[in-house]
């Protein structure tokens, strides 16, 4: 970067939570305009904390923020508009019941009486200027999760913002969506806007950024010019040693039949059809990964083998070592668990499904075991044991086996609801979006987990979003259209593309329409 | 025939203290408090009222009208925002528990009325239980000098004290503010969502003491109502019965709309009376079955509710939950 006074700088800030928590440490960060900035950190690095100091949502305990070389103070949401600071958070900061405009313009104290009348000609034209789309009048609720944040980074605009901050952005969104907001930013960026995205996918960072900043345990590391960088360096700086990044694939070995579903069809509570005529085996010692696009039957195939779905029509038969078969379908969700069939469902919002936000960590893996025993009195040992294991095992950053959840960040609870379930030595583990969020490290270690139950015989279902890792991890994998089996392909031979195209369209695609890609 | 003449001014006379509580509580809940305080707001507002027209009263002199409404009134809206204020100081400042604060305040409220109403009618030596402030409620009970010449018009609308065209005012002013000002919407977003309100720059907290103090003087005017109007100047203790809780039905059944509310006031208004209109003969057994309705059709009304599944229609998403803004 040449000489010239940087649009943001964070000089020595420093944040605790508690006297324990070290979120930022000292941390000096310099923002230019015209450029877009990745912020890049392990879970828990300070990237979030640092951001919202910013956004005025905390205030730094020691530092100080210059804007245009002029020390500032930022103690409030307000003084972060007042100095054209907009942050998209990465759970949005929406009103549900509001419509999109009522939403922009919160908070705002413009002259005059409320007119969303000329609200909504504002936000048209700063659709217009930056390729929008959004629908003034309609409710939050009723959106999808893309057009949620649409309002939310019009919402920025419409407050002025010149430097924007994302946190996340592409965690929530299918690939063309991601796609779509880098098209955006890039628009901002050439318009002199500042950008400071937060993302964990490394092929993000590199296709849309200017610059990357690198934090780790809350202390800023160094930056690196992304065209002069790579992938493997800008992990290693991350993690502080050298990590490999190839996903291991170890052949299966000897696989059997474990789960045989046949025309299984589920109907959602409005009586429609969410799975349709769906067919496959799952096989031990394999991964079969399932791709498709968010919504298109995924939960409702997963909780369906867990006894957690009504079922329409359709078998679900599971194998037994002998050879033996049993009908899982009209068994209640125990009796399938007992059958060794374990679920990690990791829902969008990570603590609604499986782990209890108010208990602590070995509590939480009571959750299990809590009922084997005969004495009237649980056992606390063993959870407190397995807790501590997982916490060592799969390197969960908390204060202690007795901290609550909910005071951990994601990544961390993901790794003790994933630990927590292959602990139960499950033979058929199902886990859906299980590294939802984490970053690298987190994932590979995630990867290296479900590689190990399938070296163990486990018969294992993997729901992933990111075809990439699919394609390097699964032995087979099954797309998902709309409810509909497009396709089982084998993982060694298949390659994104087709699978993207499965994904929309039912069945493998014809040779013609190769060609028109 | 049914006397609807005379049945719907009785009905709506019966309404105001409802319509007022609910208003308040609208308000209140609008911002994210669930106070189920208001029945002891009620009963101070209605008590300080009381306490200060009696002192009036009982003083040497002749009474100014203009005082002696103002002088109960004053009191009366102190006593409840110092009750909304409590409140506010207790859940938003130190984030006690909402349910909690808001039931002590029912017992304080309802014990601070009923000690304060046995000493004034000690003071009183009056022969009865009750504490009389007939003057006063003369003045608040004055009627538009012409309402007696429209016939049962002027009967059925025209018949009313200040308070009850007050209480009416009050409910559209409230419903215009929710809907179509700044304020509201800031409001709204308070007590659906206050993290993102105050990422958009609300201060949350002023938002929850203002509306939550307003919505406390709003509902203590029901309580001076019930006194100075619907009883004609006597207090006694625990006459005021439960129509705080009433009021707080009535928020669930208006879907915190207070333009609603003015009608729906008056529906559980009627049906609180109704027992008197049934001719039932010399069974007085049926009138005791007949003082069920309102609560019938409260349970009824929480019931239909709740089945409602209409996002626009569900309370405040973030009702009864404290904020804190660095919470992780």
């Amino acid at each position: 970067m040449e000489e010239k006074t940087p649009k943001l700088s964070m000089r020595g800030i420093t944040k605790r939570f508690g006297t324990k928590v070290v979120a930022n440490d000292n941390v000096s960060l310099d923002v230019y305009a015209g450029e877009i900035l990745a912020l890049l950190g392990e879970n828990g690095s300070g990237k979030t904390t640092l951001m919202n100091i910013l956004a005025g949502i905390y205030y730094p305990d020691d530092g100080e923020i210059l804007i245009n070389g002029t020390p500032v103070t930022i103690a409030s949401p307000r003084e972060a508009f007042e100095h054209h600071i907009g942050m998209i958070h990465q759970h949005f900061k929406l009103v549900d019941v509001l419509t999109a405009a009522e939403n922009i313009v919160l908070g705002m104290n413009e002259e005059g009486k409320l007119d969303m009348k000329a609200a909504s000609a504002k936000i048209k034209q700063i659709c217009d200027a930056y390729g929008f789309e959004v629908n003034p009048a309609q409710k939050i609720y009723e959106m999808s999760v893309s057009e949620k944040q649409t309002v939310e980074i019009v919402k920025v605009l419409y407050r002025g913002a010149d430097l924007l901050i994302l946190d996340e952005p592409t965690a929530v969104l299918t690939p063309q969506e991601s796609e779509k907001l880098f098209a955006v930013l890039r628009n901002m960026r050439d318009d002199g806007k500042s950008i400071i995205i937060i993302t964990h996918k490394m092929n993000e960072v590199l296709s849309v950024s200017d610059r990357v900043a690198i934090l780790r345990s809350g202390a800023y590391i160094c930056d690196r010019i992304t065209s002069e960088t790579n992938a493997q360096e800008l992990t290693d700086l991350m993690v502080g040693h050298k990590v490999s990044l190839n996903i291991k694939r170890p052949e299966p070995k000897d696989p059997i039949e474990r789960i045989r579903v046949k025309g299984l069809t589920v109907k959602n509570i409005e009586g429609i059809n969410k799975l349709t005529d769906v067919s496959f085996t799952a096989r031990s010692g394999e991964i079969l990964g399932i791709a498709g696009i968010a919504g298109s039957g995924q939960k409702e195939l997963l909780e369906g083998i867990a006894g957690l779905q009504p079922i329409e029509s359709g078998t679900i038969e599971y194998v037994h070592h002998d050879g033996t078969t049993e009908n899982l379908i009209g068994k209640d969700p125990l009796e399938i668990a007992a059958l060794g069939v374990s679920l990690s469902f990791v829902p969008e919002d990570r603590l609604g499904m499986g782990l209890v936000a108010n208990m602590d960590l070995a509590d939480n893996m009571m959750l299990r075991s809590y009922r084997s025993g005969h004495s009237v009195f649980t056992n606390r040992k063993n959870p407190e044991h397995l807790a501590r294991e997982v916490i060592k095992n799969l390197e969960v950053n908390t204060p202690g086996v007795h901290a609550m959840v909910r005071k951990l960040s994601g990544g961390n609870v993901q790794k003790v609801l994933v630990g927590r379930e292959i602990a139960s030595s499950p033979t058929v583990l199902l886990t859906a979006y299980a590294v939802r969020g984490l970053d690298i490290n987190s994932s590979y270690t995630i990867y290296d987990l479900i590689n190990q139950q399938k070296e163990r015989g486990v018969a294992v279902i993997y729901v992933g979003e990111d075809l990439d890792v699919l394609v390097e991890l699964c032995d087979r994998i099954l797309v998902l259209c709309d409810g509909h089996v497009s396709g089982i392909l084998d993982g060694r031979t298949c390659d994104k593309q087709t699978i993207g195209m499965m994904m929309t369209h039912i069945g493998e695609p014809t040779e013609e329409a190769n060609d028109e890609q | 025939m049914f006397d609807f003449a005379t049945f719907i001014p009785r009905a709506i006379s019966q309404s105001i203290p409802l319509l007022l509580g609910s208003t308040g509580e609208i308000m209140t809940e609008k911002s994210g408090n669930l106070n189920l305080g208001t029945a002891g707001v009620m009963y101070v507002g209605g008590m300080c009222g009381v306490i200060g027209a009696f002192f009036y009263e009982n003083s040497p002199g002749k009474m100014n009208g203009v005082l002696a409404v103002l002088i109960p009134l004053v009191c009366c809206l102190l006593g409840s925002l110092i009750m909304g204020l409590i409140y506010c100081f207790l859940t938003v400042t130190l984030r006690a528990n909402q349910n909690v604060t808001g039931l002590a305040l029912t017992t304080f409220g309802v014990g601070f009325g009923n000690f304060f109403g046995g000493s004034l009618i000690k003071i009183s030596g009056a022969e009865v239980p009750s504490i009389i402030l007939t003057n006063t409620s003369n003045f608040f009970r004055a009627k538009l000098p012409f309402a007696d010449k429209f016939g049962w018009f002027g009967k059925v609308f025209l018949s009313y004290s200040f308070l009850a065209y007050a209480a009416i005012v009050i409910a559209i002013l409230a419903g215009r503010t929710l809907k179509k000002t700044r304020t509201g919407l800031h409001l709204r977003a308070v007590g659906e969502n206050p993290a993102t309100a105050d990422a958009a720059g609300i201060n949350v907290i002023k938002y929850k003491y203002v509306a939550t103090c307003l919505g406390s003087m709003i509902a203590g005017l029901g309580g001076l109502y019930y006194v100075m109007d619907y009883t004609n100047g006597i207090w006694s203790n625990d006459a005021f019965g439960d129509r705080g809780w009433l009021a707080i039905a009535l928020v669930i059944f208006t879907l915190w709309n207070p333009v609603s509310s003015i009608f729906a006031s008056i529906l559980f208004g009627g049906l609180y009376i109704l027992y008197i209109y049934i001719p039932t003969g010399t069974n007085l057994a049926f009138k005791e079955l007949y003082k069920m309705l309102p609560y019938v059709v409260t349970i009824i009304v929480l019931i239909m509710t709740s089945l409602r599944n209409k996002r626009e229609n569900q309370p405040p998403e973030a009702l009864g939950l404290p904020y804190f803004r660095e919470d992780r």
